[in-house]
């Protein structure tokens, strides 16, 4: 399993159509000033160096910045004077030329690749399609008893449809009227909550609400709502009853 | 053709890949590593001179038919197929570094070729041109990574022996660094 959190992590990539890297735009300048490799004139490629990762905009570039600042500190080295004899100074360009010679070399095999990959590219195989051929689905060959027999099995397969019964459950208007006026008997006022209990079935409330409106249209107990939503206030209507 | 060339122009035929050899000597148990040589030979022989739009070609440790180069432009141009994308210059750096040095850790990319590769590492992995093959000995225990059998198919390599040896290549012989 690839670990991706490694590859990820690489910070801020720099890619320019011309150069792939600070390696590349110095051997770049180095080509240009047709100057060998093993004897560089540091102060001056160094100088284009500068120049150039300025002019290209790169000078935020990390890795640009960063083969800047080498470019220089060989400089100022190159600039110290020389201890001893000529055969134990140390060349301070060394570990840059032996960079760019290998950064040159893989450069090479590069065009080699180049050169083979662009050759290859020219010659197509087999499924490289840029659509994807749609085959034509074979027609159907079938002979009735196998279809009737997989109909047989998708209908065996099938469950069969459950049918509810619907029983209507009549209101109970009458019944409701016997139970207020039997209450307004006893007490002269009531509460829609006292006719009908709290868990009543829906029927039962219906039919208390059409038995009140039915009293109250006959007379004979008069209904307040103060608010919509609020409790109704039921009252014996004594003129209704006088009458 | 020999009823063993056709055989074989048959089987490369159906297959969008270079066939490898031993899969091609498969087909006909009762065939010789010799006769099927022969006739590979044949086949090329027979594509090459009989006027065809196609050729044999060895490639990535097989064998594979591909269109001749003069075609390609104009099955492109009407979308009947495309040309896999050129790889960066940057991509190809990582690409041979890798073929080289492999089993190769990021880090020892990254020396070599002076910048970050680990989104270029990315790309190529889902290219599937190169895998991860092991990881270092050491601190994190790093991957390595080398370069796959479609690396040798995208670029027209039979096997990686065909690139050159490192002692070979121009830049090596010109000058000795240790010579300073």
């Amino acid at each position: 399993m690839i670990d991706t959190a490694e590859l990820i992590e690489a910070p801020f990539v720099i890619e320019l159509e011309q150069f792939s890297g600070p390696l590349d735009l110095l051997l770049t300048l180095i080509r240009d000033e047709r100057v060998e490799i093993t004897d560089i004139p540091i102060a001056r490629i160094c100088e284009q160096f500068l120049a150039r990762i300025h002019s290209l905009g790169l000078s935020d570039a990390a890795e640009y910045l960063e083969m800047a600042a080498r470019l220089l500190r060989i400089k100022v080295q190159m600039l110290l004077p020389r201890h001893g004899s000529g055969d134990e100074w140390e060349d301070p360009r060394a570990e840059l030329v032996r960079r760019l010679l290998e950064y040159q070399q893989m450069r090479e095999v590069v065009d080699l690749l180049e050169r083979r990959g662009d050759d290859r590219r020219e010659r197509l195989g087999r499924g490289v399609t840029l659509i994807e051929p749609v085959r034509p689905t074979r027609p159907l060959s079938l002979a009735l008893p196998e279809l009737l027999a997989a109909v047989d099995r998708v209908l065996r397969m099938a469950r069969k449809p459950v049918l509810h019964d619907i029983v209507p459950r009549a209101l109970d208007v009458d019944g409701a009227i016997e139970t207020i006026r039997a209450l307004l008997h006893l007490r002269a006022t009531a509460r829609f909550s006292d006719i009908v209990s709290a868990g009543a079935e829906p029927w039962r409330i219906l039919s208390a609400l059409l038995a009140l409106l039915e009293l109250a249209r006959r007379g004979e107990l008069r209904v307040r709502q103060r608010r919509p939503f609020g409790t109704m206030d039921i009252a014996r209507d004594t003129a209704g009853e006088a009458a | 053709m020999t009823p063993l060339a056709k055989l074989l122009e048959a089987a490369l035929f159906s297959s969008g890949h270079p066939v490898p050899l031993d899969e091609l000597r498969a087909l006909d148990p009762d065939a010789s590593a010799a006769a099927v040589a022969m006739a590979l030979d044949e086949l090329r022989e027979h594509y090459d001179t009989g006027g065809h739009g196609v050729e044999l070609v060895e490639i990535a440790g097989g064998w594979q038919i591909l269109t001749r180069p003069e075609f390609t432009e104009t099955i492109e141009r009407v979308q009947l197929a495309v040309r896999p994308q050129r790889l960066s210059s940057a991509a190809l750096e990582t690409l041979a570094i890798i073929a080289y040095r492999q089993p190769i850790g990021r880090a020892e990319i990254e020396e070599i070729r002076g910048v970050a590769v680990g989104s270029m590492l990315r790309t190529l992995l889902e290219r599937g041109l190169i895998d991860v093959v092991g990881r270092a000995e050491g601190l994190g225990r790093p991957m390595l990574y080398g370069t796959t059998p479609a690396f040798l198919e995208q670029f027209a390599l039979r096997h990686l022996g065909e690139l050159p040896r490192a002692d070979e290549l121009a830049v090596a012989l010109r000058s000795e660094p240790r010579a300073l």
